[in-house]
């Protein structure tokens, strides 16, 4: 469906998100907004103006008691292989490159047209509506490994892309190759703070990494698959319900997975 | 008339006070605007109906359909010097004007529009060859600088400056190289016109706006050509009429506008045919593909009436006005159904931008309704003072009408 394809990459660094163990606590959301100094809002209860570029959803099954069945969404940026927004941006101020497939977001380019937030179906994308501003002690929570971006810029999550970076540096320093980089030595914020395990972080190219199997799982699905965004991010359900929500299937469609 | 030696000659004009009451009526509605932008500049996007979900809204809009509309400007070049249609030679001028005031308008709603407003000349700059935007940013420049000189001989005609030798001698070459302005200009309008129906063509993941393609062009490319040439002609028609009425001059014969609703007329019908067939694909092949069926598409808020109103009321009903003759020759009728085919294609950029964003893509998300702030009213209001603030120095200072002495003796 895409008009253009995009380049295969030897590494792909995906996630695979269990709904069947996410509660919807928000610990990946608080993570990623700590991870990468995202300023408070001024109003974080106004969800039209606000920055989460890790955002959970609630899905429900719109039954009534007893039969109601809810399940948590959390949604990244999923990395699409073949990402809409990129081909669509005038200053190349994102690009899918060799970074693991990462899509990154260069704010010191971005113009803020944002013809990209029109392309992403996922609505992973942020415009910086406000200036930001850490009120007084709070600025010493600032990472100092992520750039925090100004008024008037697209941003999204990039698998928190320093501490990719981060890893293979050390990885050098280590004597080892940072093209190979083991499980363990990169994963994100919204992965690692996660208190039931429901997000796994790798590289899907690599079988020896768990997302590798657990993208194979005949409970997988990816959002939205059928619009050819080809995303690096997997879901996990059992029920067969969740995994219904996952794309929009037409009555008669019978469901991906068992 | 304080005036009276810049005034055209043999013409006649209001009182320079009434002309000044006009221009100061005009002048607070630019100055709002003014403070409006200032808001705007000072304190961000977030002072607009903009949001998380609704990336574009009225300023889009409104720049899309004033692109559209000011369309006239480079079609009727194209009929006039290219295809060498005498009889257009009446209205080309105001084609040039109205062509320069709408493009130069959009550019000036384009620096609010963007979040980083000094950072604009990146497009420029860090172009991104894959980008219809970046075609649409080189062809509007371009074609606007080829506007301004289409519009420079215009004003070298004034009286007072057409008496300095040197001017005379620059209109007169700029006159012999116009077919070649309207030939840059044919080209890049129809590269940019395309282009902007291509931005949303383009959006393989939003269903709304997502076309088949050919090649590298999705058929919202050629659709967006065709409905702007079809409204232009048709507009910069309304454009002279409402000149008429306002001044109580005559200053285009009937005739010149009947041709102009045939042109608008045939293209139009032109359009329509594609475009129903588009919309039948779209709903019975594209959508299904995507998992989703035609009334999915639409809301209670931005319901199908939208779409019957865009291609009934203003589509099918102004082509058979335009396109009979015996409907086109009856002046009410003529500009009835060049008004309703300028609404339709408003309709139908406005249909683009917002409703392709209302619509939830993901099942679990839900539908959002937009509506525009007092900035974005404010900045349009301003943008159109400015548009008419512009045809009414033209029209009061320069020879736009070729007609006007006769058709008024
Ligand atoms: S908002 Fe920024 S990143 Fe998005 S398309 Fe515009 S310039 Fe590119
Ligand atoms: S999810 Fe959205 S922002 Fe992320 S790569 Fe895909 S289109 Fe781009």
């Amino acid at each position: 469906m895409a008009i253009y394809k995009l380049k295969e990459f030897k590494i792909k660094w995906g996630m695979v998100i269990d709904l069947d163990k996410c509660t919807g606590c928000g610990a990946c959301m608080i993570s990623c907004q700590a991870e990468n100094n995202m300023a408070p809002m001024p109003d974080a209860t106004d969800k039209l103006y606000s920055m989460t570029w890790m955002l959970v959803y609630r899905l429900s099954n719109g039954k009534p008691f007893p039969d109601h069945d809810i399940a948590y969404l959390p949604r990244p940026c999923v990395q699409c292989g073949n990402p809409n927004c990129v081909p669509v941006c005038p200053v190349i101020a994102t690009t899918k490159d060799e970074e693991g497939g990462i899509v990154s977001q260069i704010s010191p380019r971005c113009i803020g047209c944002r013809y990209c937030m029109a392309a992403c179906p996922y609505r992973a994308r942020y415009f910086n509506w406000h200036d930001p501003v850490w009120p007084q002690g709070m600025e010493k929570t600032l990472t100092p490994f992520t750039s925090t971006r100004p008024r008037g810029v697209v941003e999204k999550c990039h698998y928190c892309h320093h501490r990719f970076k981060a890893a293979k540096e050390k990885a050098r320093y280590d004597g080892r190759d940072p093209n190979k980089l083991d499980e363990d030595d990169y994963t994100t914020a919204c992965a690692q703070n996660c208190p039931t395990g429901a997000i796994t972080f790798g590289d899907l190219m690599n079988p020896e990494h768990k997302v590798a199997k657990l993208a194979k799982s005949p409970y997988a699905f990816r959002l939205l698959e059928r619009l050819g965004t080809d995303p690096q991010l997997y879901y996990m359900s059992k029920r067969e319900w969740v995994r219904r929500q996952g794309d929009n299937y037409l009555e008669h469609e019978p469901t991906k997975g068992v | 008339m304080i005036d009276k030696e810049w005034l055209p000659e043999g013409v006649e004009r209001c009182s320079f006070g009434k002309f000044m009451v006009w221009i100061g009526f005009l002048g607070v509605f630019v100055l709002l605007g003014v403070y409006a932008s200032y808001v705007v500049w000072s304190t961000g996007l977030i002072t607009t109906g903009l949001n998380n979900y609704f990336a574009f809204g009225l300023w889009i809009v409104f720049d899309l359909a004033v692109i559209a509309l000011g369309a006239g400007a480079f079609f009727s070049g194209f009929l006039t010097y290219i295809l060498r249609i005498d009889q257009l030679k009446n209205i080309i001028n105001l084609a040039v004007i109205v062509g320069f005031v709408c493009y130069s308008g959009a550019m000036i709603i384009l620096t609010l529009e963007v979040g980083q407003p000094l950072r604009a000349w990146f497009g420029y700059w860090h172009p991104n060859v894959h980008s219809m935007l970046t075609e649409v940013i080189f062809c509007i420049t371009c074609y606007l600088i080829v506007l301004i000189i289409e519009f420079i001989p215009i004003i070298l005609e004034n009286r007072k400056l057409n008496k300095i030798r040197f001017l005379h001698h620059l209109a007169h070459n700029f006159h012999v190289y116009m077919p070649l302005f309207a030939g840059i200009g044919t080209f890049l309008s129809f590269f940019h016109q395309g282009s902007l129906g291509g931005m949303y063509g383009v959006l393989f993941s939003q269903p709304f706006a997502y076309r088949e393609h050919f090649f590298i062009w999705p058929w919202t490319f050629f659709l967006f050509i065709a409905s702007a040439i079809a409204s232009g002609p048709a507009f910069t028609m309304l454009v002279a009429t409402m000149m008429e009425k306002i001044t109580g001059r005559k200053l285009v014969d009937f005739k010149t506008k009947a041709l102009l609703g045939k042109i608008a007329g045939s293209l139009l019908c032109f359009y329509l045919f594609f475009k129903i067939l588009d919309t039948w694909y779209w709903a019975t092949d594209t959508l299904p593909k995507m998992g989703l069926t035609f009334s999915q598409l639409y809301n209670e808020v931005y319901g199908t009436w939208l779409l019957w109103f865009e291609l009934g009321l203003c589509g099918v009903i102004p082509a058979i006005m335009l396109i009979v003759p015996k409907f086109r020759n009856q002046p009410g009728l003529l500009y009835l159904g060049a008004f309703l085919a300028c609404v339709g294609v408003v309709v139908n950029r406005f249909v683009f931008t917002v409703q392709t964003l209302a619509h939830p893509v993901m099942p679990f998300d839900t539908w959002t309704v937009y509506v525009p702030a007092w900035t974005e009213w404010m900045t349009c209001i301003e943008v159109t003072a400015y548009c008419i603030l512009i045809i009414s120095l033209s029209y009061r200072y320069l020879p736009v009408f070729p007609q006007e002495r006769k058709l008024n003796s």
